[in-house]
C-alpha cells in the first residue's frame, strides 16, 4: 500500500507534467506572417473558398444578409450542441479588434486571441493547411463585412467536453496538416486538394469519424454519419461511389444541379451557392481531384 | 349463367376502372403531381445542362425550346399540388417538410423567384453558351433556395 502511495507520488506529477505539455495551445510564431500583403478581392474568394458565411450566418440568410456574421446557428453533435459565434466585424460582440495574426491563430491553430483551444467544430483541422496569405486576404475582407451587434451564445456542452484544456488532447491525436491525397497530381489536382482538404473542408462531413471525432483517414471523404439524425448520411464521394464525370461535379458545384438535374439539398446547397462564387476553373479543380482520391467501397 | 357471367364481367370492369380512376383530392395523387411537375423541370433543364456542361454541341434553337418550355412551368401557379396534409410527415411519398405549407406567402416569393430566373434564362439561352451557363446557375440557385427550406434531405 506504502509502495501504491509512493508510486502514485512519483508517477501523478509526471501525468501532470505531460498533460499540461501535450494540450498546452501552440500559437504561431510572431514573425509567421512577416512581409506578406493583403489583397482584399482575394480575400472574398477565400472567404467563399472557406465557406464562413453558411455557418456564421443567421439561419437561412440569402444574398447580402449572407455577409451578416452574426452567429447563433446551432450545430448538434454526440459531444454537445455548439453554437456559432460572432465573426461580425463589430469590435465588442464580432472580431473587429482581431489582429491578422489573431485570425491566423484561429484557422491555422485552433487558438483563441486569449490563447485557448477552439472546438474542432470550427473546421481549423482543415483550415490549417491553408496559405498564411490566404488568411492575411481573408482578414482585410472580413474588415469590410457589416458589424452585428448579436453578443455570442455559450457553447452547451457537457463535461468533460466543456475543458477546453483537454482538447489539447484531441490536437495531440489528430492535428494533422499533412495532404491526405500525395503522389503525382496535375497542377489542377493540386489547386483541387487545396480548396477540397482545406479552405472547403469536405471532409469536416464527408469523412467518418471515430469515437472522440478524429478523421478515419484511411475511409476520406467515404461518406459518413449526420450528427444527430437516425437515417441519412453525409454522401460517399469517392470515385467508389460517385460517378460522375468532372464535368457533372463542376456543373453541381456551380448551379446545384446533379446529372438527373434534381438539385442540391441541405447544408450541401449552402455549399453550392459558396462555390458558385468561385472561377470555373476552381470548381473544375475540386472535381479533378475527386477523381485522385482513394475509392472508398460503399 | 350467361346473365351471370355479364354480371361478373360488369363487375370486374367496374371494380378495375375504379382502381384507375383518380381522387383529385387524395394526398398520394397530389404528391405524384407534385413530383411529375418537378420532372418536367428537370425533364426541360436536361438538353440546357448537356449543352453547358460540353456534353452536347450548343444548338440555340434547341436551348431555347427547353428553357422556354422551363419558363412555362416555372409561370404556372403551383399551389394547386401545394394542398396542405400532404408533406413528408402525413404522407408516404413526399419529401416536402411542414415548412412549405406553413408560409405559402413566402413559399410563392420563392416560386416568383424561379419564375424570374427561368424567365431570364428562357430569353439568354438563344444567344450563347456562356450566357446559357449564367442563366443555368440562377435557375439552380433559385431550385436550392427552396429545397434548402422545404425539402426534407434524402439518405444515401
Amino acid at each position: 500500500m506504502r509502495r501504491l502511495i509512493r508510486l502514485f507520488l512519483v508517477l501523478a506529477p509526471i501525468g501532470a507534467i505531460l498533460f499540461w505539455l501535450i494540450t498546452r495551445p501552440s500559437p504561431l510564431p510572431a514573425d509567421a506572417l512577416a512581409g506578406l500583403v493583403a489583397d482584399p478581392a482575394h480575400g472574398e474568394q477565400v472567404f467563399w473558398a472557406g465557406g464562413c458565411a453558411s455557418c456564421h450566418m443567421a439561419k437561412g440568410a440569402t444574398g447580402d444578409q449572407m455577409l451578416s456574421l452574426g452567429g447563433g446557428q446551432r450545430f448538434a453533435s454526440p459531444f454537445g450542441t455548439f453554437i456559432a459565434p460572432n465573426i461580425s466585424n463589430d469590435p465588442d460582440q464580432g472580431i473587429g479588434r482581431w489582429s491578422t495574426q489573431d485570425l491566423a491563430n484561429a484557422m491555422l491553430r485552433g487558438v483563441s486571441p486569449k490563447g485557448a483551444h477552439y472546438y474542432p467544430i470550427f473546421p481549423y483541422a482543415s483550415y490549417a493547411k491553408a496559405t498564411p496569405q490566404d488568411v492575411v486576404d481573408l482578414r482585410a475582407y472580413l474588415a469590410g463585412l457589416p458589424a452585428v451587434a448579436t453578443p455570442s451564445a455559450a457553447h452547451e456542452v457537457g463535461f468533460p467536453f466543456n475543458i477546453r484544456r483537454s482538447l489539447g488532447i484531441w490536437k495531440y491525436l489528430y492535428f494533422n496538416t499533412d495532404w491526405v491525397v500525395t503522389g503525382d497530381l496535375t497542377p489542377e489536382q493540386t489547386r483541387g486538394r487545396y480548396l477540397v482538404e482545406s479552405l472547403g473542408h469536405c471532409a469536416e462531413c464527408h469523412t467518418p469519424r471515430d469515437a472522440l471525432g478524429g478523421w478515419d483517414r484511411t475511409r476520406w471523404l467515404g461518406g459518413a454519419a449526420i450528427p444527430g439524425m437516425p437515417k441519412g448520411r453525409f454522401p460517399n464521394i469517392t470515385p467508389g461511389k460517385l460517378d460522375w464525370s468532372e464535368a457533372d461535379i463542376a456543373e453541381y458545384l456551380s448551379s446545384g444541379f446533379t446529372p438527373n438535374y434534381d438539385s442540391a439539398g441541405g447544408h450541401m446547397a449552402l455549399v453550392v451557392t459558396n462555390f458558385a462564387h468561385l472561377a470555373a476553373e476552381d470548381r473544375a479543380a475540386v472535381a479533378a481531384y475527386l477523381k485522385k482520391v482513394p475509392p472508398v467501397t460503399p | 349463367m350467361k346473365k351471370l357471367l355479364m354480371a361478373l364481367t360488369a363487375g370486374a370492369l367496374m371494380t378495375g376502372s375504379a382502381s384507375f380512376a383518380l381522387d383529385l383530392n387524395d394526398p398520394e395523387e397530389i404528391v405524384t403531381a407534385r413530383h411529375g411537375y418537378m420532372l418536367m423541370m428537370a425533364m426541360s433543364l436536361a438538353p440546357l445542362g448537356a449543352m453547358a456542361k460540353g456534353q452536347a454541341p450548343y444548338d440555340a434553337a434547341q436551348a431555347k425550346t427547353a428553357a422556354g418550355n422551363l419558363a412555362a412551368l416555372a409561370s404556372l401557379d403551383a399551389a394547386m399540388v401545394w394542398v396542405d396534409g400532404t408533406d413528408a410527415a402525413t404522407t408516404e411519398d413526399s419529401f416536402a417538410l411542414p415548412e412549405a405549407f406553413a408560409n405559402p406567402d413566402l413559399r410563392a416569393e420563392k416560386q416568383a423567384a424561379l419564375k424570374a430566373a427561368a424567365i431570364e434564362l428562357a430569353s439568354a439561352a438563344g444567344s450563347d453558351v456562356a450566357a446559357l451557363k449564367t442563366g443555368m446557375a440562377a435557375v439552380g440557385a433559385a431550385c436550392s433556395d427552396c429545397h434548402k427550406l422545404y425539402r426534407k434531405p434524402e439518405s444515401e
